[in-house]
């Protein structure tokens, strides 16, 4: 190295050189260049970058030139030293990101494995049924009412004007509750809300009641003791039949689809009077197209609204019902009611929480 | 009832007789329902009324066969075999020629059979397609056809039968006469009653009669008829007549009185008169009497028993089936004919306790026309005389005054208020004309027009506005009636209860439960199984007079049973993995039970009246249970899975809760069927509401369980509806997380460990959560240790670790004081 106060030619100064500087640059960018991934490319980096590389070193030898010469070598150094960090960090974002994608494709899995690690839950479809219906009907204003399934025969008979020993009664194969004088029955339909709630509720009324019921039916495809009903009733000043077909109308679309439409067919209940069976039409019945029996409606009897204080002079009301297992049953097309009954999971399963 | 076309339209004044379908669909508008409409035949080909001459009986098969010669036509002969026995030489039969073709396709032809040539058929009416009688060929009344006549029109197979199913209150329906007036109205045309003739005066009584028992008997008619030829046949057009209508040809005069209940709706009874010993009379049966009816079963009376007796004892259950004793046999000559109304209330309920339905009872249950007594037995005593040449003796006994139906009154526009139609003027007036009823309209004193109807005897029916209002609207056509939405009143939606249980309901199956409806009837040794003490409250089941299964004779007063029935059906079908719940009302009886009240319905029960009715109900809470066995997480390619224990039936119990609002505690039990090392008590407060644990591996062999089955039971009823409005104010600040582990005795729950600390942490304790529990060497025999992680936070100010561990001392303090907690070392 040369003394301070020696006369000095930065020319002679070799490390402080164009050539020199030049050439340091281009054997940096070689050795980026040829470095595979970031680990190769830190290894390299000291040489080129670090207190003893070669630009660093000429950087040292600046201190020795004169004044004049030294802004020169100063800013050609400054230039070699940028153009080499240029090239690292270029390289090093080729490397990163060809390192990125590498450590994203070798964590890749087989999102087709399957996923059932804990068994599906469901609701049975009488229940989502039910409550479907209920949000139908508590759309159009109506609220949801309820009753015991273990009722006195004056609610299920004796209130809705079954006779004592009108062949009415025997219509409905009963369950009786012991000792044999209780008055005690298993509720065969859910027609007692109604005069639950004309006992209970200020006038006017709109309810609907869906719930379960019994009648002693052996099991079959279409029979079960056990069934659910649901059951509507509107009472208040000036209803008429046809309130009770446009309800009917509505109810049916809902179930059925925009499509469906209602026929009802003189029928014969105690509670109403007069009293039609609702049909349904149904454009893929088995077979051909055609109406499917849904259940039985009619004006409320004015003895059930005198026996539950309601003048039937001055109110008039409408009531229906209808069986959920048959309505699930040609709503979904299902073969045999059994299936409703027995609890299996495989045939609850399929219809998950909403179905 | 099934009723011949061609019988139906015998009293209607058609121009055009309408197609059977056309027919079906007018019953059908107007509120009769229609089971069936059944053509007759088809039979086509060469069918003949044959005469038999000579029967060879052939022996050498198992069962008897007949080759026999019959003549077919003039001078035509056929050889045929037959099967049948019920025939004699000279009988005049039916016989299918070759060629002919019977209903079903069944094709007749010359053919070998039983090494003879036979040369057709002799047919049963159900080969015909009349009747389902098979029990022998069909053997014509003598003089009713020639050899060689045509018997497709002898046969009237150009016919259809309708079977209906008229509603219970319309007993008029169950006859010709009714329906063919139906379909009068139905179709506007003319009918001629055959139920309104006249009756000559009589002379005398036919037969001496008391009437003891008004109410049950409300009219009591007799006629004789004497000198009855007892082997006059029933003529043909009778016997086809009640072969369509599905009823056996018997004897002329049985066959007569059921013609004539048929065609009128009066039902009758033949007594034979020679076997009468004095005088009838009616009355209810005594205690201790017996009667053997028709059907030769001897039947024990109940006092409620309507009866006919006379010196010798009962001789007819009332109404519903005669006796054997005075039955009219093939030798009787002397015949009394009986035509009655019987109160049906009474009819019912011996129907019900003899389990006898009959035909005569099914109407006299519906009530039968009053009026109409004298008419049928007039036109059975005719027909006696007719075809038997019988004497019809002048008198007549005709004992009681019936009632007659009440004029209702109504304002005239009422039909079309209920239905909501305007229908064109005259309309009710001529509707309720058109039934029956007198009718007459007059102005009420507020100047409304009322329209007066005097229902005819055969309405028992229709006794207010209502009734007379059913009849215009489904007249008219219920299909008139306009769809119209009622305008809608302000709802307020499902109640708080109502959506907590759905939420219940959706979180358990959300949860991976299957829901399940079991039937709520049970085998009370359900409860042995469970090993339930006898005094166990849930022993206490209602009973079921009537269950489809004998053993399942109580109602649920747990779900429970329902559920592991379930459950074990689905491992029978080889589902290993199974979680169901169900949601189902119990029913629990009252410690006291009290009497249901006797209530009319004539006016609003008094609210005490209702209360008393409601106290009559046993409890029935709304339960939520679920069981549970095999995998609650499955095994699969990220690891073994998790097999479910008592744990999960504790979760599952607290998160149907917490889906309600409520969050349940739970203390150690030992209730059975749980394991009592491993069974919850669930509870609000101190308030038990259920119990979830593990089985008791006793009851689990017991009902042939998967080991570690667990289970659930929660009453929802019992939860209570906590008003539940969440205010929660969330600090910014950042919290100290701190550890703390304790020591304690093994026997201290978990849950008072948490509470202690939960509870003397102070207001900056923001979250507590048990997440280790270690029991080892390492914290000596009997202790566990308990590793919690504490999260303060304070609402206003950054907290300082100072602050922080000062309230955990605190709060691990207050643990060792009360429990014994010390901090692991």
């Amino acid at each position: 190295m040369s003394g301070a106060n020696d006369p000095y030619d930065p020319k002679q100064v070799a490390a402080l050189s164009a050539e020199h500087l030049d050439a340091a640059v281009q054997k940096a960018r070689e050795a980026f260049a040829g470095a595979a991934d970031l680990e190769a490319l830190a290894a390299v980096k000291p040489g080129h970058l670090g207190d003893r590389s070669p630009v660093l070193l000429a950087r040292r030898e600046i201190g020795a030139l004169p004044p004049k010469a030294k802004a020169e070598a100063g800013k050609r150094v400054n230039e070699a030293q940028s153009a080499i960090k240029t090239a690292f960090e270029e390289r090093f974002a080729v490397l990163q990101v060809e390192r990125d994608e590498r450590v994203l494709r070798e964590e890749s899995v087989d999102v087709t494995l399957p996923w059932d690690r804990f068994p599906r839950g469901a609701r049975h479809p009488i229940t989502t049924l039910a409550e479907r219906i209920g949000d139908v009907f508590v759309a159009m204003g109506y609220e949801i009412a309820e009753g015991p399934e273990l009722e006195t025969e004056w609610f299920n008979f004796d209130a809705l004007n079954f006779g004592k020993d009108h062949p009415a009664r025997s219509m409905q194969d009963t369950f009786y509750i012991a000792p044999g004088d209780s008055q005690l029955v298993l509720r065969t339909h859910t027609s007692p809300v109604q005069a639950r709630t004309l006992l209970e509720r200020d006038l006017p009324v709109y309810v609907v009641c869906p719930g379960r019921t019994f009648r002693t039916d052996e099991l079959d495809a279409t029979h079960t003791p056990v069934f659910h009903q649901v059951e509507g009733l509107a009472v208040d000043k000036g209803l008429t039949m046809g309130h009770l077909k446009g309800t009917l109308d509505a109810f049916a679309r809902a179930m059925f689809g925009e499509d469906s439409k209602t026929r009802l067919r003189p029928s014969f209940f105690p509670f109403t009077e007069p009293s039609a069976e609702v049909d349904v039409w149904f454009p893929e019945k088995k077979g051909s197209a055609g109406w499917v029996e849904w259940g039985g409606c009619g004006m409320v009897n004015p003895n059930v609204l005198r026996a539950t204080g309601v003048d039937p002079d001055v109110y008039s009301g409408f009531a229906f019902g209808m069986g959920l297992e048959r309505t699930l049953q040609f709503r979904n097309g299902l073969p045999d009611m059994r299936d409703m009954v027995e609890g299996d999971v495989r045939f609850t399963q399929p219809f998950g929480t909403e179905a | 009832m099934r009723v011949p076309v061609s019988w139906l339209v015998e009293h209607l004044g058609f121009d055009e007789v309408p197609t059977p379908d056309e027919l079906a669909e007018a019953f059908t508008r107007i509120g009769i329902e229609v089971e069936e409409v059944s053509p007759l035949g088809p039979v086509t080909g060469p069918i003949v009324a044959g005469r038999v001459v000579e029967i060879e009986e052939l022996t050498e098969f198992k069962k008897p066969i007949r080759y026999c010669k019959v003549e077919v036509g003039p001078e035509q002969v056929n050889q045929i075999i037959c099967g049948a026995t019920n025939f004699v030489e000279g009988d005049s039969v039916v016989v299918a020629l070759p060629g002919a073709v019977l209903p079903g396709g069944f094709a007749i032809s010359e053919r070998k059979t039983y090494g003879r040539v036979s040369q057709g058929m002799i047919c049963a009416s159900d080969e015909l397609g009349i009747g389902d009688d098979h029990s022998g060929i069909l053997v014509l009344p003598t003089g009713t056809a020639q050899p060689g006549d045509d018997a497709l029109e002898l046969l009237g197979l150009n016919d259809s039968v309708i079977e209906l199913a008229p509603t219970p209150d319309r007993g008029y329906a169950f006859s010709v006469r009714g329906l063919a007036r139906e379909i009068a109205c139905a179709l506007d045309v003319p009918f001629g009653d055959p139920g309104v003739v006249e009756i000559p005066e009589p002379e005398g009584e036919a037969w001496p009669v008391h009437v003891d028992d008004r109410p049950g008997c409300s009219r009591f008619v007799a006629r004789r008829v004497t000198g009855v030829d007892p082997t006059a046949p029933t003529p043909w057009w009778m016997r086809r007549r009640l072969m369509l209508a599905g009823m056996r040809s018997i004897s002329l005069p049985v066959d007569v009185t059921n013609y004539v209940m048929l065609e009128l709706g009066q039902p009758l009874h033949a007594f034979d008169a020679s076997s009468l010993s004095g005088a009838l009379t009616v009355r209810r049966a005594l205690a201790g009497e017996k009667l053997t009816t028709l059907d030769d079963q001897v039947r024990a009376l109940d006092t409620d028993d309507i009866v006919i007796a006379d010196d010798s004892g009962v001789i007819s259950l009332a109404g519903v089936m005669g006796g054997a004793s005075t039955e009219v046999g093939d030798a009787s000559s002397d015949i009394l004919l009986e035509a009655a109304n019987w109160d049906p209330a009474s009819i019912a309920r011996t129907v019900r306790r003899h389990k006898l339905p009959s035909e005569a009872a099914k109407r006299f249950e519906r009530t039968v026309d009053p009026a109409l007594a004298p008419v049928a037995l007039e036109r059975a005593a005719k027909l006696l005389n007719h075809y038997a040449e019988g004497q019809i003796k002048p008198g007549r006994t005709d004992v009681g005054t019936p009632a007659l139906p009440e004029p209702v009154s109504m304002p005239i526009d009422l039909p079309d208020r209920i239905a909501g139609v305007r229908y064109a003027r005259g309309v009710t007036a001529r509707r309720l004309g058109q039934i029956g009823c007198q009718v007459s309209v007059t102005t009420s004193e507020e100047g409304q027009t009322i329209v007066t109807a005097v229902p005819p005897t055969w309405r028992a029916d229709l006794v207010q506005p209502a009734d007379l209002v059913e009849e215009v609207l489904r007249l008219e056509g219920y299909d008139t009636i306009p769809s119209v939405l009622p305008p809608a009143p302000a709802g307020r939606g499902l109640t708080e209860q109502q959506r907590r249980r759905r939420t219940v309901w959706r979180t358990l199956a959300e949860d991976g439960f299957v829901e399940v409806k079991p039937f709520p009837f049970i085998d009370p040794s359900v409860f042995d199984a469970f090993g339930l003490p006898a005094d166990d409250i849930r022993r206490n089941a209602v009973g079921v007079l009537n269950p489809l299964e004998a053993d399942k004779n109580v109602l649920a007063t747990t779900l429970l049973p329902g559920l592991l029935e379930t459950l074990q059906r689905n491992l029978a079908r080889g589902v290993k993995d199974v979680s169901l719940y169900n949601v189902a009302q119990v029913t629990l009886p009252r410690a006291q039970q009290v009497p249901v009240p006797s209530l009319g319905v004539d006016r609003r029960p008094t609210e005490a009246e209702v209360a008393s009715l409601l106290a009559a109900l046993p409890n029935q809470p709304l339960h939520v249970a679920g069981v549970l066995t095999g995998h609650r997480e499955l095994a699969g390619w990220w690891g073994k899975g998790r097999i479910a224990d008592w744990s999960d039936a504790v979760e599952a119990a607290r998160r149907a809760a917490q889906a309600y609002g409520v969050q349940l505690r739970v203390v150690a039990s030992d209730l059975l069927p749980w394991h009592p090392g491993r069974c919850a008590e669930l509870r609000v407060g101190d308030w038990p509401v259920g119990h979830a644990g593990e089985l008791h591996p006793k009851v689990v062999e017991a009902l042939g369980l998967p080991k570690r089955t667990v289970a659930f039971e929660l009453d929802l009823d019992a939860l209570p509806l906590d008003d539940h409005r969440p205010a929660p104010m969330v600090s910014a600040y950042p919290p100290v997380l701190l550890d703390v582990a304790l020591v304690v005795d093994a026997s201290v729950p978990v849950q008072s460990v948490s509470e202690v600390l939960g509870a003397s942490a102070g207001d900056l304790l923001e979250d507590i959560r048990l997440f280790d529990v270690y029991t080892g060497e390492q914290v000596g025999e009997g202790k566990k240790s308990l590793a919690y992680s504490l999260r303060f936070r304070a609402p206003d100010r950054t907290l300082t670790v100072e602050e922080a561990t000062s309230a955990r001392d605190a709060a691990v303090a207050a643990a060792g004081e009360r429990l014994g907690a010390a901090l692991r070392a």
